[in-house]
């Protein structure tokens, strides 16, 4: 089985370096960040942390290298994935491609370019330490399903997450991948950007109860949504806030979109908190918070390019 | 001559008590030594609409200050509980003028004295660039109306001196669709600028942007109508209009936020939002607003 990761970042190489470890598994990696290219082809892909794996694999930056592969996960960011998918969906022809992307609308956009699109949501985190090198800082399950509209078949999917689980990444293959999804996007899209926008850790959004409030605002709305769509979440989005408010989980974590905007990077507002916002309007819910919160977010971006 | 005393000397003290030695005797009460000092020392400089350099009393201790006939309390917001401390006991036969954003300020210093006592809101904006050197940008008006003890007759008083002085002023017989029209424009404008880090420009009319802007001030207006004030001026006509002027002014709670200072935010969205509370109507935008700003600040330490 060969499988391409596209986009070798953090969360793409969690899954890039495991696979690879698997017998039965080629793994190729796609990435626009030369460096990091080079550096896995010269020595392996290093992880470190929550795991200890060195990954060989080839890696590339130009996607006319890429052979024909059963699989491709994609793990861009998600404003990338247009790009991303275009330039490397002649490797899919006959493949299934799936993502694990943060927000939702990635799966719409990969089926512009591929026949047979798998959905997916994944929770493990880690960091970009060195080109080669990946800082694994926390497991965490995946689910994979069919997207409706052009759907991979389930039995490819169940290869698929058979793979991943076999080669430490535990995947269950769904019928509906949506409830995962939703609850996921429901908590970035209710946390990460409040961190953006006030400068604060996770924890310290939680402990401020007025604050607290807003971010159950949010939830509500995205909870709304998923409903009207027959979306049915598999756990509570507000537990998952409560949990990673401890001391000893995640009270301190400076959000991905706080990071972004530190370094003034665009944020992926458009796939959380716009995403919620588009699906609210083609189904009648309103999504007022959510929508000042996307055009305040927008609104830093913009301020950077005066 | 009159005798003005101009307490608080921020940009817009500054522009007040510049223009007003013109016309009257002034003196400024500051918060610091050192920028009594130089401004006894170098004068008090305007530039840009102006230019010209006043020479203006200044002092840290309302002690050294001669009775004055008018008391214009130009302090920020945050300020006004200590400065209104310092008034109590003082300028008696003054009149008291408060200027400060947002709703509140004339019952905090009400409560020090008995004064009589004039509302007022301004448009004025310049940038104060050093203790002794202000920058006129927006000649826009100071609106005037009788709040405690004074009549429409005392506002327009103080509405002509002004004028005379060289900057715009207008007298009206109720403040409050004035103050209320600024209120709602400033609750909007200023948070959205706080939290964006954009200056006063045209996202704010326009895209998502602009529909956030929209709702703000449909939101406040709503709270307006509840408490039976009838705006005397569009708030989204006033941010529009703003937005096209050319010149993209950075809003006093954007320079706030960038300098790690405490801002505005209570006496602004915090009053707007207790308002909408006291006449039961929801504003769960400025409510987020409000929050999101306050846990910025919080961000500081």
């Amino acid at each position: 089985m060969r499988i391409c990761i596209v986009g070798c970042g953090a969360v793409g190489s969690l899954f890039a370096a495991n696979l690879s470890m698997l017998d039965d598994v080629e793994v190729w990696a796609y990435d626009a960040y030369r460096e990091h290219v080079d550096a896995i082809n010269a020595n392996g892909l290093r992880l470190s942390g929550a795991g200890e794996v060195v990954g060989l694999l080839r890696a590339t930056a130009d996607p006319a290298e890429l052979p024909a592969c059963d699989f491709g996960i994609v793990a861009t960011k998600a404003m990338h994935t247009g790009a991303a998918i275009a330039a490397t969906a002649h490797a899919f022809a006959d493949g299934s491609v799936a993502t694990v992307q943060n927000g939702i609308g990635n799966e719409e956009v990969i089926a512009e370019f591929v026949g047979k699109v798998i959905r997916g949501t994944t929770f493990p985190a880690g960091k970009l330490l060195a080109p080669g090198h990946v800082q694994w800082d926390v497991k965490g399950d995946t689910t994979l399903g069919p997207f409706e509209p052009a759907p991979a078949p389930f039995t490819e999917i169940e290869r698929l997450a058979d793979a991943c689980t076999r080669a430490g990444m535990p995947t269950t293959a769904v019928a509906d991948a949506r409830g995962p999804q939703w609850r996921k996007v429901i908590f970035n899209a209710s946390t990460n950007p409040v961190g953006a926008l006030t400068g604060l850790s996770h924890g310290r959004v939680c402990e401020r109860p007025d604050l607290r409030r807003l971010v159950s605002g949010l939830v509500d709305e995205g909870k709304a949504v998923a409903a009207a769509q027959g979306i049915e979440l598999d756990a509570d989005p507000e537990d998952l806030i409560d949990h990673a408010a401890k001391p000893e989980v995640a009270y301190h974590h400076k959000a991905s979109m706080l990071q972004d905007v530190e370094a003034r990077r665009t944020t992926e507002i458009d796939f959380l908190n716009g995403g919620i916002v588009r699906f609210g309007r083609e189904h009648e819910v309103p999504t007022p918070l959510n929508q000042a919160i996307w055009a305040l977010v927008k609104g830093v971006e913009q301020s950077w390019t005066k | 001559m009159t005798r003005v005393c101009i307490a608080g000397a921020g940009t817009i003290g500054s522009l007040y008590a510049a223009h007003l030695t013109r016309v009257a005797e002034v003196c400024v009460l500051t918060r610091r030594p050192e920028h009594a000092r130089l401004l006894n020392e170098h004068g008090l400089r305007v530039s840009g609409r102006a230019d010209f350099t006043a020479r203006v009393y200044a002092t840290t201790d309302p002690e050294d200050v001669r009775d004055a006939d008018l008391v214009i309390v130009a302090c920020k917001g945050g300020d006004l509980e200590r400065l209104s401390e310092e008034l109590a006991g003082r300028f008696a036969g003054a009149t008291l003028m408060t200027v400060q954003n947002g709703l509140g300020a004339e019952d905090v210093v009400a409560v020090r004295g008995n004064w009589p006592i004039l509302s007022a809101v301004t448009f004025m904006s310049g940038t104060r660039h050093t203790d002794d050197h202000v920058e006129y940008v927006l000649d826009t008006a100071t609106w005037i109306g009788p709040y405690r003890g004074t009549t429409g007759a005392d506002a327009e008083a103080v509405a002509e001196l002004i004028r005379s002085a060289g900057l715009k002023a207008e007298a009206f017989p109720d403040l409050r669709p004035a103050q209320w029209s600024k209120l709602i424009f400033n609750a909007t404008v200023n948070t959205v600028a706080a939290l964006t880090g954009l200056r006063h420009d045209f996202h704010f009319a326009e895209g998502e942007l602009g529909s956030l802007v929209h709702a703000l001030v449909d939101e406040g207006k709503a709270v307006a109508t509840a408490a039976r004030v009838e705006l005397r001026e569009d708030p989204w006509e006033m941010n529009v209009h703003a937005t096209q002027r050319g010149h993209a002014h950075s809003p006093s709670m954007l320079e706030d936020v960038t300098a790690h200072r405490p801002t505005e935010i209570e006496l602004i969205t915090g009053s707007l939002v207790r308002a909408a509370e006291r006449v039961g109507i929801p504003v769960p935008l400025h409510t987020a607003l409000y929050e999101l700003v306050k846990a910025k600040e919080a961000s500081y330490s």
